[in-house]
């Protein structure tokens, strides 16, 4: 086993803190952005209540429209319908024709209200340029190449996968979220998540050299296993995809309850959710992310009682780490059945959603830190 | 599956309601009402979720199975509360009636609507693809294309172009009324989707028997090994075993495993010194007793297969050797004693017992330190887990062991009840404190101790369980099965063309998806490229297309109608 190289280890340490600046620069950028949106959006509340119009309105139908088209180049059934209607009238009749099992995702756009600024479709290029959240993306980005410098010398320095311990897994867990949020954001302009991923990853990075702080260091026997980059890589990557979908999950029932005051005809408590999308349109991109991250979970688990097996003799023991596995699968499971059954989709889904990720939570912190166990590596105070 | 449900028994269902309304539901009735309970989806959700709910009492208490002598601990502390836990099965969660019968519920009603799914599925398969909607403009995604009259290509050949075109991206196409005035195609795909799902849940019954299954025919077992021992794999050979329900000692394969060496390295770099880095045994096996002895090594993460069974590294510890001699002068006891390591530098507990020293018992209790430092008050505590200053600090005891009753007692406890104590810190003589070489005689002419040597020993699980393989193939099925179901998608796809009066030929389709599917306007989208190219037929606008229509006007056989929908779709774009 090659020594440590502490000066590597070192550099690792420096590269954190340098990230963590940047972390809370783009935090800031980003919050920035929020709340200069809702300045602008109240200034435009104010205009349009004074010319006593509705045109943001308008403004909205004509950009879902424009969004429409640019998906599917013809005429959709949502551009034929805003464009004065076919045969059969606007809307989308689709759960009459063939029962809920003929719906796509929960259709989106039955009404146009004034609610969002923000496109259903999450794509760039349809509402106006947000210079603070550009600000916030390109902090991001800096932040992210830093963490990952700080990481691959981490990894370097201890010549082996960078997530042996707590310290590591909420570094590297840090730098996996925000990773993962740039890709994500390469193909849907999820920008409005940016305060709150971004202020976890603040939080994880804080944890990790407060709390959880140790030196690089070897694995102990029962971590020398090529089960764990495979086992733990995969956890932390749904963990982080689960991150996002948590988000998106709370924003869902802020926006919900927002859209139903706002539908009573009440005033708009938190005009910075305009920048947010519809509910419905956060419930659909949640689930198609919490699919991908639940068929991680899936290997995750089953990786682990592969590995189990190797390490302990047993595949499954019923060991604390592993009861919450299989909670957090279960629940997972639960929310993809809650999107399948009548009454559940919606508010439901969402609340299950988000009590899976605090499971999530509560197995990382928590059980690492509190129970004993086979699991018990969390290499605190060695 | 409720979803089915609606669907298939769309006839049935006001039936039903109205025998929910009738007082006389009678026997079958109230049968069938609960069979339909039982297997919705609802039903379903609300047992997954209990059973998360349910799992998680087991990681709060301490569990029999992984940890009988935390929960013995747990009733000695809690004289009043630890019953009232027990009865409810606190401390045997995953074997309690409650959380037993929530999963055999899910199951039962995962076997309820799997069945009539698949037979649902099955007879999908083998049916067309479901005629074509009157009205295809009220799909979620509709679109309209008109191919200009110079391209000469007739609703019929429209419609096989079409059918060419779905099927060349994998949907099953049915061409209706190919020669009459409005040909169409219905198209179908994703069907594997649907095989997923079933797959997957019909694989997690499959995982459920594995476990039962190595819970029947399974067996595991623990033993100590010091350097030197052999171990040979029949009952007698374990210390500790726990067969299941179907074991037969017959299935044990006689082999045998030596321990040659056991060496542990430790890390010697200042951040983590001191922490193990690696534990390797060195074993000579042999597959049955005639059979040649083969060198082996095993390691932690690295099992060894022999005879059916696997062979596991748990763990390790010191064995000291001692002898004991007894107040006649007589060998009481010799060999290596197995002491328990409680913390990093393998600071480790031991108990000796001599029962057959005369003329009374002796028994010592105390710590071994592989390295042995004193601290300011001269008390001595380990300080590193190699063996750079082995030191054994013992108290010792004569009397009654309390052995020879037959009881089975723990060999890590000495009970000091009915013995005399005669060494120990806070006596006279003092505590008994030997180094390697060292002897001790104990006061009163009971004899001596001495440290004669030091070995290791290895701590090893070995486990038979015929399920495993079984949950492995069912678990990788289930992940398929989700994987197709997840990430297929099911689609319908209609294609309908007539013939414009001046020639154009007029064409409309439209999709509907089958569960979630967020890719269907693209699914559009790259459908519509693919008839444009094929029939060169880029989104014309209709000034042109009628000039180049109307040399070629007498071609025009479409009936009125055809033409008025036609045009009014054309006029929408
Ligand atoms: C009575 C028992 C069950 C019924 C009626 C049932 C029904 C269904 C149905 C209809 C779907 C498809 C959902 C969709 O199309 O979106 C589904 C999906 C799923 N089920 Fe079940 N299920 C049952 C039990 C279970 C159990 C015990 C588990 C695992 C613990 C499970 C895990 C899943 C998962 C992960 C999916 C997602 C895959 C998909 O969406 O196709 N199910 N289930």
């Amino acid at each position: 086993m090659p020594d440590i190289n502490e000066s590597l280890a070192m550099f690792s340490e420096r590269f954190m803190l340098l990230a963590g600046i940047a972390y809370a620069i783009a935090f800031i950028a980003f919050a920035w952005d929020l709340v200069q949106n809702s300045k602008t959006t109240r200034s435009v509340l104010e205009q349009s209540r004074q010319a006593q119009g509705r045109q943001p309105a308008a403004e909205n139908a004509a950009a879902r429209t424009a969004s429409r088209s640019k998906v599917s180049a013809g005429a959709t059934a949502g551009t034929a319908a805003g464009a004065g209607g076919i045969a059969g009238g606007g809307g989308y009749p689709v759960t009459e024709l063939d029962g809920p099992e003929g719906r796509a995702e929960r259709p989106i756009g039955r009404s146009g209200n004034s609610a969002h600024t923000a496109d259903d479709s999450m794509r760039y290029g349809l509402t106006a340029r947000r210079v603070p959240a550009r600000v916030a993306v390109a902090l991001t980005v800096l932040a992210v190449l830093v963490h990952a410098a700080g990481v691959l010398c981490r990894g370097l320095a201890a010549g082996r996968v960078p997530w042996g311990n707590m310290y590591e897994f909420c570094t590297t867990g840090g730098l996996v979220v925000a990773a993962v949020f740039l890709i994500v954001l390469t193909r849907r302009d999820l920008r409005f998540l940016g305060t709150f991923v971004i202020g976890l990853v603040l939080v994880m990075l804080t944890a990790a050299s407060v709390a959880f702080w140790t030196p690089a260091g070897h694995l102990v026997p029962a971590l020398q296993s090529y089960w764990l980059v495979i086992h733990v890589s995969i956890a932390v990557m749904s963990s982080a995809l689960f991150t996002l979908t948590f988000a998106m999950s709370v924003l869902q029932l802020m926006q919900f309850r927002r859209e139903a005051s706002l539908a009573a005809g009440k005033a708009d408590r938190l005009p910075f959710m305009r920048l947010v999308p519809s509910a419905l349109s956060l419930e659909n991109m949640a689930y198609r992310i919490n699919a991908i991250a639940f068929v991680g979970w899936t290997l995750t688990l089953m990786f682990g009682s592969i590995w189990a097996e190797k390490a302990w003799g047993r595949f499954w023991g019923w060991d604390t780490k592993e009861v919450w596995t299989f909670v957090i699968w279960v629940v997972f499971a639960g929310y993809l059945h809650a999107r399948a059954t009548r009454g559940w989709t919606g508010t439901r889904a969402a609340w299950l959603s988000i009590v899976g990720y605090l499971c999530v939570v509560f197995n990382f912190a928590i059980v690492n830190v509190y129970f004993s166990g086979l699991h018990s590596y969390a290499g605190i105070g060695s | 599956m409720e979803k089915t449900t609606v669907t298939t028994n769309k006839t049935q269902e006001p039936r039903a309601a109205s025998d929910a309304v009738l007082p006389r539901l009678g026997f079958a009735g109230t049968l069938r009402w609960a069979w339909r309970q039982l297997t919705s989806m609802r039903t379903a959700l609300f047992l997954l979720l209990l059973l998360a709910v349910a799992a998680v009492p087991g990681s709060l208490f301490p569990q029999r199975p992984s940890s009988p002598s935390v929960v013995t601990k747990y009733l000695q502390d809690h004289p009043d509360s630890g019953p009232v836990l027990d009865w409810f099965r606190l401390f045997n969660v995953y074997s309690s009636p409650w959380f037993s019968a929530i999963y055999l519920l899910l199951f039962i009603s995962l076997i309820g609507c799997v069945i009539p799914r698949a037979i649902a599925h099955y007879k999908a398969i083998r049916s067309k693809p479901p005629r074509t909607p009157s009205r295809l403009s009220r799909l979620p995604e509709y679109g309209t294309l008109q191919i200009p009259a110079s391209q000469g290509v007739t609703a019929g050949q429209a419609i096989k172009d079409a059918a060419a075109v779905l099927k060349s991206r994998g949907y099953r196409v049915d061409i209706r009324d190919a020669d009459g005035e409005r040909p169409s195609v219905g198209a179908e795909r994703g069907f594997l989707r649907e095989v997923g799902n079933l797959l997957f849940h019909t694989a997690l019954i499959g995982v459920l028997i594995a476990l039962a299954l190595g819970g029947l025919f399974g067996y595991s077992g623990q033993r100590v090994l010091v350097e030197g021992d052999t171990f040979v794999n029949t009952l007698v050979g374990y210390d500790t075993f726990s067969p299941g329900a179907n074991f037969n000692a017959g299935d044990l394969d006689p082999y045998s495993v030596q321990l040659d060496k056991f060496e542990v390295k430790f890390d010697r770099q200042k951040a983590h010194y001191g922490q193990p880095l690696d534990f390797t045994a060195t074993m000579t096996t042999k597959a049955s007793p005639s059979s040649t002895a083969k060198k082996q090594i095993l390691k932690v993460n690295d099992p060894l297969a022999l005879g059916g069974t696997n062979i596991y590294l748990v763990g390790n510890g010191y064995a000291p050797v001692v002898t004991v001699k007894d107040g006649t002068g007589k060998i009481a006891f010799q060999g290596p004693v197995v002491s328990v390591p409680t913390d990093g530098a393998y600071t480790s507990l031991l108990v000796i017992k001599a029962p057959d020293a005369k003329p009374s018992q002796l028994g010592f209790v105390g710590f071994f330190l592989p390295t042995a430092v004193k601290d300011g008050n001269g008390v001595a505590f380990g300080s590193d887990p190699d063996p750079f200053n082995p030191q054994l600090n013992l108290n010792s005891f004569y009397g009654d062991l309390g052995l020879d009753k037959g009881q089975p007692k723990n060999v890590f406890t000495l009970d000091t009840s009915k013995l005399t104590q005669l060494n120990g810190r806070d006596l006279k003589a003092g505590g008994i404190v030997l180094g390697p070489g060292g002897s001790y005689t104990l006061p009163q002419g009971k004899g001596s101790i001495s440290f004669d040597g030091l070995k290791r020993y290895v701590a090893l699980d070995i486990h038979h369980d015929p399920g495993q393989v079984w949950a492995l193939i069912f678990g990788v099925s289930a992940l398929l099965g989700l994987v197709g179901s997840l990430f297929l998608a099911r689609r319908r796809a209609w294609v309908r063309t007539g013939m414009h009066p001046d020639g154009r030929t007029m064409v409309e389709y439209g999709l509907l998806a089958r569960g979630e599917d967020h890719r269907l306007a693209a699914e559009s989208a790259a459908i519509r490229k693919l008839l444009e190219k094929a029939w060169l037929a880029a989104r014309t606008d209709s000034a042109e297309d009628n000039k180049q229509a109307e040399p070629t006007a007498d071609r025009v056989s479409a009936a009125s109608g055809t033409a008025h929908s036609a045009s009014k779709v054309s006029k929408d774009q």
